[in-house]
């Protein structure tokens, strides 16, 4: 629990302005999700509770959904998102030694929040960029053909930003 | 008229409407086909493949399940080969590998749906030995009233519909996916604070004993065995049910054994709730007249008035409808009228300190645990009621004690505070806490008493709300009836639309009343398809109302000489300390 997680006013301003346009078209909950996913990073259960009051679900039912899909995050999620491919091909050329790496650099697990807020470091299935394997990405850029010390300097660089 | 469709079942032809499924069509022929998730009309989500069959389509035979496959002309299915047989075989055990073994300990091992399948398919639990099968660290969530254990659960998902169209709460649902799927609250956000209403229907739809009221025989155990004077009291529904799990047929009626049993359990003193229902209705009614003289005056006052004897609708208002708290009566539920009677009231009577006084109640409902605890829910620091059990729990305790139930005779308790009217026996009912205020409410009015006390208009279970109006004096007294939780929000909606001026409405928050509550025995998903439950039970109580002389509370000659004695007027002084609650707001995942 590195990050404590409130709703602002205008955060949930928006959510609700979204969830009205939503509620035109049938099938209003997913697109909800998304929003919510992107407006607070999270959609613990304060923001569930909301979205249920709003679509006149039950939260159980909403909870259901956002922990079935692994896009949805119940915490907060760090500043910086790492992800290291643990799929088959990055495996067998090592990138469980990046991943290694970089949770001894952050002194996080995988799955963890640094607790300044700043890294959230996932393991991530295959992310269909094979050919460059050994491959991780910082908030969605790749970095190919990498090993723990390509890891280290990349981080260095987002410490130093 | 329907269309008929033609098919054949293991050879024998039938002819069924085309709305049937695979299963309706064995089922008419006699043929027994397996079933676990399957719930008529509640859950039909085909999620366990148990009830899976052979059918056969052109060329190709295809095995797929009975409970959702529709009939279709021509069509050929066969339910007893070699490849059924073995599907429902490795299905039953992957199901079996999901599921926590200890039966001598769960409250559902005499008549555990799955127990009974995996008998009757003589199942090796071969794969829940393997370590990639077998389940991970159980989730469990607990309440006064309630428990989950997740390590019992086989995900058919049955209370979850349960809680969504019997309760219309949606409570429970699926938590994450694939191996570490869990049912329980959001992220099993503890249940006393996740808006559930204690009604229990997710217990009654459960196959096995993942969900279940919270135990409490061990409390009653302790306290027959002190120095305490024991009291024991009952609800009307308890008689209705309880020979259910000694073997009787559904609806029969066993009081006099009941009474016997509770006697040689060792409880000193054996009183019964229906007492307090007689009291309710003589401060609920005259709660009732009170709103009703003011309105009449045309002084301002809350109308409809609500009854209150249902803790799962007290829970149910407070958190989903608080704007109408005001219209609650204050009056509390029987069974804490007759507990906080037997202390403050009867304990003098028969000279014993109210202090050593403890009351034990055996309830239908799980709610009334968590009634019982409510913090308002005594005088002088003394609690109304102790202990509060359910009848299955009830059952537990008779069987553990080696009374041979089915043997027994019958007595009557000596007590007065255990004589009863038949308008105190009719509570356990959809419409009896309706029928018995009118009653009284007609002859405090009319000054005379109802040519026929059956208010049937009030009765029966075909529909979620009933109205009615009955004419007093000239003025059209209009009352509503509404029983299953799922539908007070329609309830709710006619009030506010205002297009009727109702002035008493009574809620129950089990569909049937409380004959049909959460801790009564359960009865297995086949035999609800075949019989209505709530009509079965209540038909024991309604006998019990025409079978008795006195039919109206206020002719119950106990309840005089109490109010003679000891209270002297409804809604007085004592009763407002005593009989009288108040109700608060709640919000639901609020911690």
């Amino acid at each position: 629990m590195a990050v404590k997680f409130v709703m602002k006013d205008e955060q949930v301003k928006e959510l609700k302005e979204r969830i009205a346009e939503h509620k035109q078209k049938p099938g209003p909950l997913m697109p909800t999700l998304h929003d919510a996913q992107r407006i607070f990073g999270c959609i613990p259960v304060q923001v569930q509770k909301l979205i249920a009051e709003e679509l006149g679900e039950s939260v159980a039912k909403i909870n259901g959904v956002v922990t079935f899909y692994s896009h949805f995050s119940i915490e907060p999620k760090g500043q910086h998102i790492i992800g290291v491919c643990l799929g088959t091909a990055c495996y067998v050329r090592g990138s469980q030694q990046i991943l290694d790496a970089i949770s001894g650099e952050l002194k996080i697990k995988a799955g963890e929040t640094t607790e300044d807020g700043l890294f959230t470091l996932e393991a991530t299935r295959c992310i269909g960029a094979c050919g460059l394997a050994p491959v991780f990405t910082i908030d969605g850029k790749v970095y190919g053909s990498a090993n723990p010390t390509v890891a280290r300097k990349a981080l260095e660089e987002y410490l130093q930003k | 008229m329907a269309d008929l469709v033609k098919l054949t079942i293991n050879g024998k032809e039938v002819e069924v409407p085309s709305s049937y499924t695979v299963m309706d069509a064995a089922y008419k022929l006699g043929i027994d086909i397996p079933r676990l998730c399957f719930l008529k009309g509640i859950n039909e989500t085909s999620a366990c493949r148990v009830c899976v069959v052979e059918i056969q389509q052109g060329p190709r035979t295809m095995i797929k399940n009975s409970c959702t496959v529709k009939v279709a002309d021509g069509m050929v299915v066969r339910t007893n080969t070699e490849r059924v047989h073995r599907a429902v075989k490795l299905n039953l055990q992957l199901l079996a590998a999901n599921h926590k073994f200890e039966c001598w300990r769960c409250p559902r091992e005499h008549n555990c749906e799955f127990l009974a399948l995996l008998r009757k398919y003589d199942i090796d639990n071969v794969m829940g030995e393997s370590k990639w099968f077998s389940k991970k660290a159980p989730i469990t969530n607990f309440s006064d009233a309630f428990v989950l254990d997740s390590s019992k659960c086989i995900l058919c998902g049955r209370c979850i519909s349960a809680c969504q169209k019997l309760a219309g709460t949606g409570v429970l649902d699926f938590n994450r996916r694939g191996f570490v799927t869990f049912v329980s609250s959001a992220l099993n956000h503890e249940i006393e604070d996740s808006g559930c209403i204690y009604c229990g229907k997710c217990i009654q739809a459960c196959p096995v004993g993942a969900l279940r009221e919270k135990d409490d025989l061990d409390k009653v155990e302790e306290l027959l065995e002190s120095d305490n004077y024991t009291v024991v009291q009952m609800a009307p529904a308890v008689r209705a049910a309880l020979g259910e799990e000694f073997g009787y047929p559904m609806g029969t009626n066993v009081e006099a054994q009941m009474y016997e049993a509770l006697e040689k359990l060792g409880f000193d003193d054996v009183t019964d709730v229906n007492f307090g229902a007689d009291v309710t209705i003589m401060e609920e009614g005259t709660e009732f007249l009170e709103r009703l003289g003011k309105f009449l005056k045309g002084e301002e006052v809350v109308l409809p008035m609500f009854t209150s004897c249902s803790p799962g609708w007290i829970r149910y208002i407070e958190t989903y409808y608080p704007e109408f708290l005001p219209n609650l009566s204050t009056t509390k539920s029987p069974q804490q009228i007759q507990g906080a009677l037997t202390k403050h009231y009867y304990a003098d009577k028969i000279g014993v300190d109210k202090k050593n006084i403890k009351v034990v109640s055996v309830m239908p409902c799980i709610a009334k645990k968590f009634e019982a605890k409510r913090p308002e829910m005594e005088y002088d620091g003394i609690r109304d009621v102790d202990v509060v059990i359910t009848t299955r729990e009830l059952a537990r305790l008779i069987k553990r004690h080696d009374i041979k139930f089915t043997e027994l005779k019958g007595t009557t308790p000596n007590s007065p505070i255990a004589k009863y009217t038949g308008a105190g026996v009719i509570f356990g009912a959809t419409g009896g806490v309706m029928e018995a205020a009118l009653r009284t409410v007609y002859a405090k009015l009319e000054g005379k008493e109802l040519s026929d006390p059956d208010i049937l208009d009030v009765r029966g279970v075909d529909n979620g709300i009933k109205e009615a109006t009955i004419k007093v004096k000239g003025l059209d007294v209009n009352v509503a009836v509404v029983h299953g939780a799922v539908n007070i929000p329609e309830m709710m909606r006619r009030i506010k639309e205002g297009k009727k001026q109702y002035h008493f409405v009574e809620f129950m928050a089990c569909t049937g009343g409380c004959v049909n509550g959460g801790g009564q025995p359960i009865v297995n998903a086949k035999v609800q398809d075949e019989t209505d439950v709530r009509i079965e039970r209540a038909k024991a109580l309604y006998s019990l109302d025409k079978a008795n002389k006195i039919r109206v509370s206020h002719e119950n000659p106990v309840v005089k000489e109490l109010y003679k004695e000891f209270l002297e007027t409804p809604c007085g002084h004592k009763s407002h300390h005593l009989l009288h609650t108040s109700y608060t707001k709640r919000e639901e995942y609020s911690k």
